[in-house]
């Protein structure tokens, strides 16, 4: 069967304008499991990253280099190990994440952490080594230090959750694998562009495919003139 | 006499390196001591001990009758607060920036406004609040970072260098503001500096330090009016000769500190003597000037430093010196590296140890 492919672009734009549900109902569950994963890996990504640029200890090269190259793991690979891990005979299988939005959330906060730690690490390391001792001296308690040191680094630290927002609503192993692409319960804009794809339905596949280029572009436009104007920074400085 | 702080035999390593080697020193309340001595011997690391952010290798370190247990120095850093030599500020507001150690100890915000304000006018910046901190003049930079510690009204001040990066006019004002902390709010305040004249003026003792060790410590008038062998090693600090002093029929005299270069000065002395000469009192020009000025050498620049409104360099006549002139006469006179200059200075310029 041919495809008839303008017929499937003016369909894809007419379901943009019309706000069919369907579609911004997958649109809605990328960015929510997309947000919430980078919320989770910057909690947790960002004190392992001032550990590791602000203490000095053994084989701190080599931890920076496990993270940098995890940040290319293959979705896939990830998703297959994390599909195996909770499962019902795997590990964390108890946990009942498979083909749920928590799997996919976890799923995407792991394969984001990498980013966020490597940029966030880099970042903190670039600040003037004398700010720890100059907010120690003003009185500042270590966490204190540190948090005046995380605050020099604010630019870095967005910066990585931009990155690892566009890998996680982009990647397509983890949802796909670890969400099992329920139809509106675990599928987001990539694993319903395959879904519909497969199928033939080509102005949905389209149509999620044209949002979901729209949705980075947006998403990097934004960042770029936040930067611009200091407005995310003066934010997060204002006393 | 109180002691607010005090060194009992510390000893500080960096690996293989002693930058402290037993150091003992009081530090009495009210007082303006300074640490005298060239770059490298250890001004600093003294200071950092003192603020408790660096930790001794050996010895004690006390605090106002309390003996100071690094691991458990938060407490007593709110006491005692440095000023860096570098400038180091956040990238925020100059508001920001005062405030921060009042926000750490939770001061009230009313209290917060009415202090950095405060504190922003005795450094003269009053109206600065809202400017952002990095876009300042450097000399302005320092003056923040000073109100930044004035505002915590500690009971140590520790001040690195205070002056050496500014321009005459931003130093007088720093100096002044140190002054009036301690004469007003009794601050006691110990600076490091190598500046000589600084260390005459401003302290009421003087430690010299040199390779680590407190060497002399006494007034400044003890300090300047023996002829201590010690001050022979401030010759790095620039514009320090020593040499054979011979009075002259003229009413000077004549020290010739070697390699050709004869200075003339107006303290009769004779024998051994050093000599400095402050790096503003020296007159630089492209040709042998008519002047005044009794001494006069010919030389090449062999070093240029941007201080930003000031440009330092050094000239070498035979001995190198130190010479500062501001960044526009640089810039006019078009000097660059290896050009052939004069400098001269008068007699009476001249301070003889």
């Amino acid at each position: 069967m041919a495809l008839d492919i303008p017929a499937g672009i003016t369909k894809a734009l007419e379901l943009i304008f019309t706000g069919d549900p369907e579609l911004y109902g997958v649109v809605y569950r990328s960015l929510l499991f997309s947000g919430i994963a980078v919320i989770l890996a910057t909690l947790w990504g960002t004190p392992i990253a001032m550990l590791i640029s602000l203490r000095e200890f053994r084989g701190k090269n080599l931890v920076k280099t496990f993270f940098t190259s995890l940040i290319g793991i293959p979705t896939v690979v990830l998703g297959l190990v994390l599909f195996l891990a909770f499962s019902n005979g795997g590990p964390l299988g108890f946990l009942g994440l498979l083909f749920t939005p928590g799997g996919i959330i976890i799923g995407e906060a792991i394969l984001v952490t990498p980013i966020i730690i490597s940029i966030a690490a880099s970042a903190i390391e670039a600040v003037d080594p004398d700010i720890m001792n100059l907010a120690k001296t003003l009185g500042a308690s270590e966490s204190q230090a540190s948090v005046a040191v995380l605050k020099e680094a604010v630019n870095g630290v967005l910066l990585s959750n931009v990155a690892s927002f566009n890998r996680a609503i982009a990647e397509l192993g983890v949802a796909l694998l670890v969400g099992g692409n329920v139809a509106g319960l675990t599928d987001v804009l990539t694993t319903a562009i395959s879904r519909y794809t497969a199928r033939a339905e080509i102005s949905f596949a389209i149509a999620l495919g044209i949002l979901l280029m729209v949705l980075v572009f947006l998403i990097n436009l934004i960042v770029l003139l936040a930067r611009k104007t200091k407005m995310f920074v003066t934010m997060w400085r204002s006393p | 006499m109180t002691v607010t702080a005090e060194l009992r035999n510390v000893t500080k390593t960096f690996g293989e390196k002693t930058v402290l080697d037993n150091i003992n020193l009081e530090i009495n309340e009210g007082e303006i001591l300074a640490l005298l001595g060239p770059n490298g011997s250890g001004k600093t690391t003294i200071l950092k001990i003192l603020a408790f952010i660096e930790n001794a290798t050996s010895g004690e370190v006390w605090f106002q009758g309390e003996t100071v247990d690094f691991k458990r120095a938060e407490k007593f850093r709110l006491q005692s607060t440095l000023v860096f030599q570098r400038t180091v500020l956040f990238d925020t507001s100059v508001f920001n920036n005062v405030a921060y150690g009042l926000k750490v100890r939770k001061t009230p915000k009313s209290v917060i406004d009415e202090e950095v304000k405060n504190a922003l006018r005795m450094v003269r910046l009053q109206g600065f609040e809202k400017r952002p901190a990095k876009k300042l003049s450097g000399g302005e930079q320092q003056r923040v970072a000073i109100a930044r510690a004035l505002v915590l009204k500690p009971k140590l001040l520790l001040l690195d260098e205070p002056t050496a990066n500014l321009d005459p006019k931003n130093a007088a004002m720093v100096e002044e503001v140190i002054a009036t902390v301690n004469r007003e709010m009794k601050t006691t305040v110990v600076l490091a500096t190598h500046n000589m004249f600084q260390a005459k003026t401003l302290p009421h003792r003087i430690a010299l330090i040199s390779d680590g060790r407190i060497t002399e410590v006494g007034a400044p008038a003890e300090i300047f009016g023996m002829l201590s062998r010690n001050l022979a090693s401030f010759a790095v600090v620039g514009n320090t000769f020593t040499g054979n002093s011979v009075p002259t029929s003229e009413g000077t005299a004549v020290v010739d500190v070697g390699n050709g270069v004869r200075i003339e000065v107006t303290a009769q002395k004779s024998g051994e003597v050093s000599v400095f000469i402050n790096p503003q009192d020296i007159i630089l020009s492209k040709t042998a000037l008519e002047s005044s000025a009794r001494n006069v050498f010919k030389g090449t620049i062999t070093e240029i430093s941007d201080l930003g409104a000031l440009v330092k360099l050094k000239v070498d006549v035979g001995k190198p010196f130190s010479v500062q002139i501001t960044k526009r006469s640089f810039l006019q006179m078009g000097l660059n590296l290896n050009a052939e200059v004069f400098i001269a200075f008068k007699a009476s310029s001249v301070q003889v140890l």
